[in-house]
């Protein structure tokens, strides 16, 4: 499918491309058309791959370094943005961190950091962008990453459920609040997908089992990226409040019956 | 201009006020369309006009004309 300008002209900004899914999804956006800011921590990290996505791409990547829980950096990336374009009408809100454990085995100090990124983190930066940003405007697309596990829960991934949920929670919240401004927030809820962190917890906690999923295969960070790309474009302009299970037919079932075999 | 004609204006442009306005004493709820939408508006307009961006705590704390100047104050704003 020519997905060339889906995005066209479009000014995004995703948070977490340093790799996985974010990267993914910044280098669709940019194929499709977009100007995209590529949020990462480490400064200088996404030079070389920024380079060669420009190389190719309909858009553009343009890299901006910050860490999701400075507060001063966050808002400091918004007023360059602002700066630069004077627009911004996709946020894609990836930047997560992962913890598993089972309800006595997670700390709180993990707890905390997990919902400090995934839950706080993007609220701040939602914040910053729709009322500096996206209310002037009067238009704008928001899709946070939230996950299968926050909408159907998880045996042994409490904490993160929990962050995940409060993500699908606070989508259809915004979603409600935002609609008058003609600004849409959906969530994409990834389930097993095919990432280096994945790879390591089948190895290291499932002995190489890979879980029963309905269409036999781990999801790609494409299939991910395809959804963002969706929602984000205007082929979505009437779509709000919505939370899309990217799962490839991976059942709560059938996931319950292999953490109990495998774990 | 200087910067409390600066500030004077954006009330003018946000709410389309006309000269006859007492401007000094507008406030949020009692100045026609400065309601919350209106009040992020003029939020945005002085955060581009002096180059600033407000804390959140001075977003809620800025109710009024007099409370604006002492908010820009708190930025290194000389009123």
């Amino acid at each position: 499918m020519d997905k060339g300008w889906l995005l066209g002209g479009k000014v995004c900004l995703v948070t977490g491309t340093s790799r996985g899914i974010g990267q993914e999804i910044a280098e669709r956006f940019a194929k499709a058309g977009g100007f995209v800011y590529a949020g990462a921590r480490r400064e200088g990290s996404l030079e070389d791959w920024a380079a060669s996505v420009n190389a190719s791409a309909a858009g553009k990547v343009s890299p901006i370094y910050f860490d999701m829980t400075d507060t001063a950096a966050v808002k400091q990336a918004i007023v360059q943005i602002k700066k630069e374009q004077g627009m911004l009408e996709v946020l894609v809100n990836n930047a997560g961190v992962v913890h598993n454990g089972a309800l006595g085995m997670v700390p709180m100090e993990k707890v905390r950091e997990m919902f400090e990124v995934n839950v706080f983190g993007l609220l701040e930066l939602s914040q910053l962008v729709v009322t500096r940003l996206m209310m002037k405007q009067k238009r704008g697309s928001i899709v946070n990453i939230a996950s299968i596990v926050g909408v159907e829960g998880s045996r042994g991934q409490v904490a993160y459920s929990a962050s995940k949920g409060a993500v699908v929670a606070l989508t259809k919240s915004m979603a409600q609040e935002l609609a008058p401004y003609q600004i849409r927030v959906n969530a994409v809820a990834p389930g097993m997908v095919d990432t280096g962190r994945l790879q390591v917890e089948i190895r290291e906690e499932y002995r190489d089992n890979v879980p029963p999923i309905g269409m036999g295969r781990l999801g790609s960070t494409g299939d991910i990226a395809d959804a963002c790309l969706y929602f984000a474009s205007d082929m979505a302009s009437y779509t709000t409040g919505q939370v899309m299970v990217v799962g490839g037919g991976y059942d709560t079932q059938s996931r319950a019956l292999y953490n109990i075999r495998y774990q | 201009m200087d910067n409390l004609d600066k500030y004077r204006q954006c009330f003018c442009d946000v709410f389309s006020l006309g000269a006859d306005f007492d401007i000094d004493a507008a406030e949020m709820g009692g100045t026609p369309d400065w309601d919350s939408v209106g009040h992020m508006e003029l939020v945005t307009e002085m955060e581009d006009r002096f180059d600033i961006l407000f804390e959140t705590e001075d977003i809620l704390r800025f109710t009024s004309y007099v409370k604006g100047i002492e908010i820009l104050k708190k930025y290194g704003i000389e009123m």
